[in-house]
Order: C-alpha cells, then sequence, then structure tokens
C-alpha cells in the first residue's frame, strides 16, 4: 500500500511538469499581452519595453517558464496585469469554489444516489420511469441554459432565493447554483445507481440476507447499497475535480468571484501568471482526488489490494 | 471499523464538509450590507480594473469610473454639455499658446488630510511620465517640454523630471509644451492629470490598496475584484457634493448577472448591460432606461501602408466601400438604435460649437449601392479581390461585421466581395494592427480622452501619431491640425479642425460607421440616473429612497 502510494506520488512529477508547460505554452501563442494593455492606443514604446522586462516577456520561452517555475517553488506566484498577487486571488477563489464544489456535491450525493436507489429497487414501475425521464431531460439541457432559466425564475420573477451570489457566499444564496451545477453529474450518480442496484438485487448475498429474515431497511441500506456504491464512489471521486475547475459557466451566471471566473479573467487579459497559477493548483487538486478515488476503491472492496 | 460503517462515515463526512464550508461564511455576511438596503446608499455596476488604480496608470472605463470620483483635476466636464471648465484650478493662462501658467485654488486637501499644492500636480505628472514607473498613461504628457527624456523611445532615461513642470509657489506652476496648443487647458480633466498625495510616493503599496484623493467621495473599504465602498469625502472643497450617503460598487463575473440583479432589486444603477437585454429593456424597467450618445465612434480602417491600398484608385475604391454600407439599418437591428449612422469623424457629444457637425463626411457616408458599385469598378475593384474586415472575436464584433459585409456583397452583386477575419484576442489583433500585417480592413474605435475635437483627429490621422493604425500621412492635413493648435480663438480653432476633417472625408484613412451610445439602467428606488460623456454615470447626483 505504501509503496503503490509512493509509486503513484512520483509518477505526478512528469503529470505536474507536463501539464503546467502546456498551459504556459499555450497562453503564450496567445501572443504579446503588452499592446492590449494599452487599449487602442499606440503603446508608448519605453513604458512597454519596461513592463515586458517586469514579466520576463524578453526571455526565450523555456527560460520563462523556468523562471516561473523556480518562484512558484518558493510560494510566489507573481502578480497580475493590476498589481493583485496571485496568491491573493488563490486565497479568495478556492474557498469560494470549494463552498459551491461542496453544496453541489452534498446535493448530487444524497439526491443521485436516493434516487437512483429508488429507481433501482422498483425497477419499470412509474418511478422508475419518472427517474429515467427526468434524468434524460436534465443531461440533455446544457448548463447555461437549466442556470439562466432557474435564475429568472426563482431569483427575478418570483423572489423566492436570491437572483446572484456576490461577495456574499452563504449557504442560501449557493443553494440555486448548487442545483444547476450538480444537475447534470446528479443524474449520472441516479443512472449509475440504478443499474448497479438492479445488478445486485438479484445477487446472491442479498438473496441470503433476505432469507436469514433481515429487516428490509438493514438488507438494503447493508448489504444492497453498500457493493452497489463501488463504481458510484468512482464516478464521485473523479467528479469532485471536475465540479472544481468546471463550474466556469456556473459561476459566471451567478456572479461568484470562483476559480473559473478568475481563469476566464485570466485569460481574457492573457495574463500567463494568473492562469497558470489556477492551473497548477487545480492539476495537483485532480491528481489528489484520483489517488484518493484508487485507494478508496480498495477499502470499498476488501478483494482490490495494492501491492 | 467495518466496512458499512467506513462508507457512512465517508457520507457524513461530505455533508458535514459541505455544511460547515457553507456555514463558516453565514457569520460573515452580516457586515456585507450590500443588495441595496442601506439607506440612501447606491449600489452600481462595476468591473474589475485591468491596471493598477493610479491616475497616469488607468486608460479604461472602470479604473476611470473610481478615480474620477476619488479626484478632482484641473478642470471637470460638463456632464450635459461637455464644455470643459475650471474645477481646481484658478486660472490657467499663456500669452503664446506654448507656455502656461497654473494657477490653483487654495485651501483643498486630500482625504488624508494634506494640502493640495502645486507639487502636488507636478510631481504627480512627473511620475505619470516617466518610463521606468510602467504607467499606461504615460504618452499624455508628450506634450510637455522634457518628456523625451524621461521617456525615451529605448534606453533607460536621462532626466528624472521633465524640464517644462515649474513649481513657483504652493499654488501655482508653469508648463512649457513643446508645441503650440491652445485647447491644452481642456485636456486636462482627463484622469492622468490628477494630482497626487505624498503619501503616494512614500508609501506606494498603501497607497494601491486604497488610493487617496481630492475628490468627492473617499474608498472606505476595497475587497479587491469583488467590491468598492465609497463614501462622501468629509474634506471633499468642490461643488459637486455627492446627493446620496454613498456608493458601493459590485464586480460582475457577467453582464447578464448584473442584468438579472437589476430585475430583482438587488442593484441599483447597471451601465454595463447586456445586448441581449436591449430588446425588452424598455418594459423590463418600466422605461428607467437611458440610451445617448457618449464620445466613442467607430470606423473600419484601411492598411494604407500597402502599396495597393495607398493609390488614388484605391481611395475611390474606399469611398465606394463607404457608400455600400447600410449604417441606418445595421444600427437599428444589429444594435438595437444604441449606435447612430455616423456623419464626421467626430462625435454628436462635442455639440456644434465643439467641433461636431452633421453630414461633413457628406454624400460618402450615406447608402447608395448604385454609386457605390459603379466607384469600386472605376477604381479597378477591391483591391485582392475581396475585401477583408479584420476584428477580435474575444468582443461583440462578428454580428456587425457579417452585416457590413453583407451590406457590400449586396451592393456588389457578389456573394464573396467581402468576408470577416476574426482574430482570436484583442491583444493578438492589437499586436497585428500595430506590426503592419493587415491586408485589407479593420476594426477600430476612437474613444474620446477630453471632449475636443482635437482629441478625434490628432492623435488618430496625423502622421506617425500614437494611434495611427492605417499609417495615414498628409501634410495638409498635419499643417492644418497644427495651424489649429496654435489658434487663440476657440471658434477659429474649431473651424480650422473642420477644414483638416474634411480632408479625411475625401481620403477616407478610415470609414465612419457609427457613434456609440452609453446605456444605464436603473431600479425604481433609484432616481436623477444621468451619463456623462464618457458613458459613465454620474454617482454624486444619484439619490435613492
Amino acid at each position: 500500500m505504501g509503496r503503490y502510494v509512493i509509486r503513484r506520488l512520483l509518477q505526478m512529477i512528469p503529470v505536474f511538469i507536463g501539464t503546467t508547460f502546456l498551459i504556459f505554452v499555450m497562453v503564450h501563442a496567445l501572443g504579446d499581452p503588452v499592446n492590449a494593455l494599452f487599449g487602442d492606443r499606440a503603446p508608448d514604446p519605453a513604458v512597454a519595453e519596461k513592463i515586458r522586462e517586469q514579466y520576463n516577456l524578453n526571455d526565450p520561452l523555456w527560460l520563462q517558464y523556468l523562471k516561473y517555475m523556480g518562484k512558484l517553488f518558493r510560494w510566489d506566484f507573481g502578480t497580475t496585469f493590476s498589481g493583485q498577487s496571485v496568491t491573493s486571488l488563490l486565497a479568495t477563489a478556492f474557498p469560494t469554489t470549494l463552498k459551491l464544489t461542496a453544496v453541489a456535491f452534498t446535493i448530487e450525493v444524497i439526491f443521485g444516489i436516493g434516487l437512483g436507489l429508488l429507481s433501482g429497487l422498483r425497477r419499470g414501475r412509474v418511478a422508475d420511469n419518472s427517474v429515467l425521464i427526468l434524468t434524460l431531460v436534465v443531461i440533455s439541457i446544457p448548463t447555461f441554459v437549466t442556470g439562466y432559466v432557474l435564475q429568472y425564475l426563482v431569483g427575478v420573477k418570483w423572489g423566492a432565493a436570491p437572483a446572484t451570489v456576490g461577495d456574499q457566499v452563504t449557504l442560501d444564496r449557493l443553494i440555486l447554483p448548487g442545483v444547476v451545477l450538480a444537475s447534470v453529474s446528479l443524474a449520472y450518480v441516479a443512472r449509475l445507481t440504478r443499474t448497479t442496484v438492479v445488478e445486485n438485487v438479484r445477487a446472491d448475498y442479498v438473496r441470503t440476507a433476505v432469507a436469514k429474515g433481515l429487516p428490509r431497511r438493514r438488507v438494503v441500506v447493508n448489504h444492497l447499497l453498500r457493493n452497489s456504491l463501488i463504481p458510484v464512489v468512482t464516478f464521485l471521486g473523479t467528479d469532485l475535480g471536475a465540479l472544481m475547475g468546471g463550474a466556469l459557466v456556473t459561476e459566471r451566471i451567478f456572479n461568484i468571484h470562483g476559480v473559473g471566473y478568475y481563469l476566464y479573467q485570466g485569460i481574457v487579459r492573457q495574463n500567463s501568471n494568473t492562469v497558470v497559477g489556477f492551473v497548477t493548483i487545480l492539476v495537483i487538486i485532480y491528481l489528489a482526488a484520483n489517488l484518493l478515488v484508487d485507494l478508496l476503491y480498495a477499502v470499498l472492496d476488501p478483494r482490490i489490494r495494492y501491492a | 471499523m467495518s466496512a458499512v460503517a467506513r462508507v457512512r462515515w465517508a457520507v457524513i463526512v461530505a455533508t458535514s464538509v459541505a455544511l460547515v464550508a457553507t456555514g463558516c461564511s453565514s457569520t460573515s455576511s452580516g457586515g456585507g450590507g450590500g443588495g441595496g438596503n442601506a439607506n440612501g446608499i447606491v449600489t452600481a455596476w462595476w468591473g474589475d480594473p485591468a491596471n493598477p488604480l493610479e491616475p497616469a496608470n488607468t486608460n479604461e472605463v472602470n479604473g476611470g469610473a473610481v478615480l474620477d470620483m476619488i479626484y478632482t483635476g484641473l478642470v471637470a466636464y460638463d456632464p450635459k454639455t461637455s464644455k470643459a471648465g475650471n474645477a481646481m484650478a484658478e486660472s490657467i493662462t499663456s500669452s503664446d499658446q506654448q507656455n502656461w501658467t497654473v494657477k490653483i485654488k487654495p485651501g483643498w486637501k486630500f482625504s488624508d488630510g494634506t494640502p493640495v499644492t502645486a507639487a502636488s500636480f507636478v510631481d504627480a505628472w512627473n511620475y505619470g511620465a516617466l518610463s521606468t514607473n510602467k504607467q499606461v498613461g504615460s504618452s499624455f504628457f508628450q506634450y510637455i517640454q522634457g518628456y523625451k527624456d524621461v521617456a525615451p523611445t529605448s534606453g533607460s532615461p536621462a532626466a528624472q523630471t521633465m524640464s517644462g513642470l515649474k513649481v513657483v509657489d504652493d499654488t501655482s506652476f508653469t508648463v512649457a509644451l513643446s508645441q503650440k496648443f491652445s485647447t491644452w487647458p481642456q485636456t486636462l480633466g482627463y484622469a492622468a492629470y490628477y494630482p497626487l498625495p505624498k503619501s503616494f510616493f512614500t508609501d506606494h503599496a498603501a497607497f494601491l490598496d486604497k488610493p487617496v484623493g481630492n475628490g468627492p467621495y473617499t474608498i472606505a473599504a476595497w475587497t479587491k475584484s469583488q467590491k468598492m465602498q465609497l463614501r462622501p469625502n468629509p474634506d471633499y472643497s468642490g461643488s459637486n457634493k455627492p446627493k446620496n450617503a454613498g456608493i458601493d460598487l459590485k464586480v460582475y463575473t457577467d453582464t447578464n448577472a448584473a442584468y438579472a440583479d437589476l430585475q430583482a432589486g438587488n442593484l441599483d444603477v447597471d451601465n454595463g448591460l447586456p445586448n441581449s437585454a436591449l430588446k425588452t429593456i424598455q418594459s423590463d424597467l418600466s422605461g428607467r432606461f437611458l440610451n445617448q450618445p457618449a464620445g466613442i465612434i467607430q470606423t473600419i480602417s484601411f492598411p494604407l501602408y500597402q502599396s495597393d491600398w495607398s493609390t488614388g484608385n484605391a481611395k475611390l475604391v474606399r469611398q465606394g466601400i463607404s457608400m455600400a454600407i447600410d449604417r441606418a439599418t445595421i444600427t437599428k437591428v444589429v444594435f438595437n438604435n444604441t449606435r447612430t449612422p455616423a456623419t464626421d469623424f467626430t462625435s454628436p457629444v462635442l455639440g456644434d460649437s465643439g467641433g461636431y457637425k452633421e453630414g461633413l463626411c457628406g454624400d460618402t457616408c450615406k447608402l447608395n449601392a448604385a454609386k457605390a458599385k459603379q466607384l469600386i469598378q472605376q477604381g479597378g475593384g477591391i483591391p485582392g479581390g475581396q475585401l477583408t474586415i479584420s476584428y477580435n472575436a474575444d468582443g461583440p464584433h462578428k454580428e456587425w461585421v457579417d452585416a457590413v459585409c453583407n451590406s457590400i456583397n449586396n451592393a456588389m452583386g457578389d456573394t464573396k466581395a467581402c468576408v470577416g477575419r476574426p482574430v482570436g484576442t484583442f491583444a493578438d489583433f492589437r499586436n497585428q494592427v500595430h506590426g503592419k500585417q493587415m491586408t485589407g480592413g479593420f476594426r477600430t474605435g476612437w474613444q474620446m480622452d477630453y471632449p475636443l475635437i482635437q482629441n478625434f483627429l490628432q492623435p488618430v490621422y496625423v502622421t506617425g501619431a500614437s494611434s495611427n493604425d492605417s499609417g495615414y500621412s498628409n501634410k495638409a492635413f498635419d499643417a492644418k491640425v497644427s495651424q489649429a493648435n496654435g489658434e487663440a480663438d476657440a471658434a477659429k480653432a474649431v473651424a480650422d479642425y473642420q477644414d483638416a476633417e474634411k480632408m479625411l472625408a475625401t481620403d477616407l484613412p478610415a470609414i465612419p460607421l457609427w457613434y456609440q451610445n452609453g446605456t444605464v439602467g436603473w431600479s425604481s428606488r433609484a432616481s436623477s440616473v444621468m451619463l456623462n460623456p464618457f458613458s459613465v454615470p454620474v454617482y454624486t447626483e444619484i439619490t435613492v429612497k
């Protein structure tokens, strides 16, 4: 187990260097960001030169990357063109996105597994079909449509919940964006749970449990659901990373100043410091989440062993 | 721990993380006071400024809006008439239109209690011009003597201060310009010319966290990238005293999000309205909406540095292209009347006495498909056989470029006469424009820095000027502009500028398309909302119930 973890951690190093370098190259492929700072006016050559010097833009790309990584290991992510340190952006963005992710993830787990279980236990009946149709509808509608429609109906027309989040990242403000963000994954979780529950409900150990005379509740929760959850947990683990990085659309619709917003801002303003800094953290989160899922796999299913 | 318990535990952890994470924040929301509930405080839309908030380092509307609230310059522009009037200046005089004496009003204070003196201006301007300070607005000081020493085109500056600036006493200083410039005093309302307190130079980092000014508002709190709270400045000595208890600027990730908040009553003033809202905005807001000209003109420029675009025949082609564009329909259909078809090279906000002249461009800027086709054919057809119009794809330009091309194609009876050419980002687009890599037409726009006809002509069309993207060079035009700059009488100067402008109408280095409007919507709580000629709300006048 320990050796497995160490091997996985060592594998992360080339992945980490590769992804950050790719992102670095991609942001630079967009061209020289300095001219855009001057808007429609031609930049003053003297000033433009000094700005390029400050951000190492005159160096060859590989040297820029090395300088950037050198600073990164001293926890210096550089500054944006507006003079804010990227570390301070990370400090405001990640907690916000983490809160949103936590709300979305909770909704996803509770309703996804709940609906999936309900549907799997009542296979072929009205409840099952309704869940199937509902999830089909949710999967086929893009997030920004659900987002804008719910925002208009709940936030503007009925005034039942705040239309946007803004600087007050509170639970009541996050429920609406949380539902929107969770909706698609929720549908997948429900379908996945349903399939495995349907498979396992005819398994020998469930029949044995029923034959032993165990109460139905115990059979379902302790025997059926536990074994059915293995693939669902795998999905949830990878989805956690996706939720954190992929909330861009939801964050824009509901004015949430999280990771997606700063990434977008960084790309539009061609600020490689912001983009690479955020992506670096996201890469680490993805890698950690993946490792965690693989380890959790072994915990849930004793047959899986890592040597 | 059994496996079942472990699973259950995992679920509990997941949910409790969620609850703790969100629970933490609910306590901090109490002090926020947003959502427009506080008495007399206006909440307004804002975008994150692109540069640090320093007067000479701000060249976009979001940073500019704040600077205008926290600073008062030597002159200020009337929000209705655009006329420049003395604000902090007692007088700005010159006998030769080149050497100026500025006297400032005594008794003014920065919000940190220190007095505003002549040195506050001179030090600020020297700081803004020095190239090692990396201020994006440094070129605004280019007319002052000694600018070339503090900002040489290459290498290190030879001097730290400009030789043309001299402090006489606490309330007066002299400015020597490198050329005659009769309307120079009227340019001084621009943000780059604001004064700076001593603390700017002694503790720069603290200043950037919370800029200090001499304007009607002070910054009470600023959470960067999220929110700024401005409150009336008790030390303010000017005439634009705020009529509200303060302004809370909220940064929005998206204009649609702001519009949703405006409709839901969580936002009072929104001047970042999304295009998609414009069709229904009158009924959405029951008429609480303003759509008025701003000092912005949109044009299509041509690469006169390319041999096939610089000929006499190409001039005819450009005139033909201009006549092929159906400005009236495009402004109505594509822009929902938030643009006005252009008939000169300036902007209606200047007013007739300021130099705006309706119809100066004449028939060249009017739709006449038959004449257009004839002129283009007479000029030997479009250089290269097809007109491309380049634009940056990260801005809202595709729709109108396609519409303009359709206009031209219809006039030519050829579906391939004109195509749009998107360039990924604004930065890349500007790089290509600067690198003189354009081979066809390209999108250009000019937002005025100050409401003067000079600002629409000199920086854009004079040979080698900072925003002369087309590479236009006409000695007669340059001479006329510098003659106007040396003219002491304002009316005569305007007439000279207009004579110069008439040369543009025949040479057509750029085709005027339309004047851009400023738009603003407001909630039922707010009243007295208006826009200044820079399409920024006049924040001091807004009142809320």
